[in-house]
């Protein structure tokens, strides 16, 4: 069965490449992966990322019952704020990473991934308090706007479509702005400024129509990798997994342990780990010399196995290979990677790789 | 993108020239480098490499995978294009032209009629799609 977002059409009109993503047609370039990542860091790029899953929380008890759901803490939340957050089993390995919005007392918005979207509703139902309703709202697309520039031209095109367009600072940083089924979050995978934009089906053609027309580029999910890479952001299934923890993996910053009393899934594994570090840590990496660094591939130092790429790239702003690696200890300098058999010279360099567009001057130098 | 007619192909993308001098030229199909998305690296083989038909020679990196480039005919390679080392997209803008790869003195230049004919590989390409 292959799943379909509501802007198909669109993406073949476009010239996009589809593929398969998790059971959906998706496009994963509309000509050149590397052309749409550049328009995201220099202008504006739009991904549609219908396929993901919106799931909404309401009810009496749903803050208290999130804050033992998720290893981040939705208490700390305003109204229209929105953090990062991993849901983690009761060994604290990843179920999935999310974004959660605030959309009011006891309302809440999380966006989740994809491919991981039957098991995540099955382990939420499973934790699911009686006075809590979830629901996975239908005939929805969602489409993300990133780049320098994507504030202002998602703003100029939202007013042809909705009559209302995004006043200049009229949404923070992680913040989001709802009326009925139109919501807009200031968020985004790429580590650019831009907003996600959830809203009827019905109308997310002239949205994208819109969109092009203000000189946003549509963008693959090609770029969407190499973006998110760059911008030092874990994608699950290869950065994140059951078998390891946020803090295993780099995102030890989204556990909040500070309310003690909070007893969520997975807390005892995790504050043991914040203590006294856990089995592994991310390093990010950039190859020495030409060739590609991609998930799988062995980390050495010194001859002897260290760890494993999760993910690799090219980085199309740096012009060499980065990738983060999982390894069983922390270095700094140089290490191998072993590239179809034999040893590449990589080193440590700090994530993120990219920062505002900008690959930083003190990592290149080294 | 039109298909040269004086061009033959393997069944793994490569398409092979009969050179005038009976050396053959190598690269790959408009086709595979689509599939391949953006070259950002190409490791060509070495000079006076004697190789076997459909022995992996040459590796192409693009932005989403590796993939292997295979001797179309044993022989030895005389020449490997050196403007890919720094302008891998070759590849992507003129795979019959400026983005050939490598190219071979073969042992045997009648086994090229053993390939397949720009018709028969575009109807095959099509349905490897």
């Amino acid at each position: 069965m292959s799943l379909i977002t509501p802007l198909l059409e669109a993406h073949k009109l476009a010239g996009g490449k589809l593929v398969d993503f998790s059971g959906w047609q998706l496009p994963v370039h509309y000509g050149s992966q590397i052309d749409e990542h550049r328009a995201v860091r220099d202008g504006a790029g739009m991904f549609d990322v219908s396929h993901m899953t919106i799931v909404d929380l309401v009810g009496e008890s749903t803050q208290d019952w999130l804050r033992t759901l998720l290893s981040n803490d939705v208490a700390k939340l305003q109204h229209g704020q929105a953090l990062y957050s991993c849901m983690c089993n009761e060994t604290g390995g990843v179920i999935d990473d999310l974004i959660a919005y605030c959309l009011g007392d006891n309302r809440y918005r999380l966006i989740v991934n994809a491919a991981t979207r039957e098991k995540d509703l099955a382990w939420m139902k499973e934790h699911l308090p009686d006075d809590v309703e979830l629901t996975t709202p239908a005939n929805t697309a969602l489409i993300a706007v990133q780049g320098p520039n994507a504030f202002e031209k998602a703003g100029s095109a939202l007013k042809i479509v909705r009559g209302v367009g995004l006043e200049p600072g009229s949404i923070k940083r992680f913040h989001a702005q709802y009326d009925n089924e139109w919501f807009i979050g200031r968020t985004g995978y790429t580590g650019e400024d831009g907003v996600e934009i959830a809203l009827p089906a019905g109308q997310a053609k002239a949205l994208w129509d819109a969109l092009l027309a203000a000189g946003v580029k549509p963008c693959g999910l090609g770029a969407r990798d190499t973006l998110r890479l760059e911008a030092g952001m874990c994608l699950y299934g290869l950065d994140l997994d059951e078998a390891h923890s946020p803090i295993e993996s780099g995102i030890g910053w989204s556990v909040d342990l500070r309310d003690e009393t909070r007893q969520f899934i997975g807390r005892e594994t995790l504050a043991e780990q914040m203590q006294f570090g856990g089995r592994y840590v991310r390093l990010g990496l950039q190859l020495d010399g030409r060739g590609v660094l991609r998930n799988g591939q062995t980390v050495q130092l010194v001859g002897k196995d260290i760890g494993t790429i999760t993910s690799g790239t090219f980085s199309p702003t740096r012009q060499q290979s980065i990738a983060f690696a999982r390894v069983n200890k922390s270095f700094h300098g140089h290490c191998d990677v072993m590239i179809r058999g034999k040893p590449m010279v990589a080193h440590a360099v700090p994530i993120p790789f990219v920062h505002k567009g900008v690959a930083k001057a003190e990592e290149l130098s080294t | 993108m039109e298909t040269p007619g004086d061009l033959r192909f393997a069944a793994s993308h490569e398409w092979v020239r009969l050179e005038d001098d009976g050396n053959i030229t190598v690269g790959i199909s408009h086709h595979a480098q689509e599939q391949l998305g953006d070259l950002v690296f190409v490791e060509t083989p070495e000079i006076d490499r004697v190789c076997e038909a459909e022995e992996g020679i040459a590796v192409l990196e693009s932005v989403k995978a590796a993939s292997d480039i295979y001797a179309p005919l044993g022989g030895k390679v005389i020449d490997a294009n050196p403007e890919l080392a720094d302008n891998p997209e070759l590849i992507n803008s003129d795979p019959y032209g400026d983005g050939w790869i490598f190219r071979i003195k073969p042992d045997d230049s009648d086994a090229i009629e053993s390939l397949m004919s720009p018709d028969d590989y575009e109807a095959y390409a099509e349905s490897s799609d």
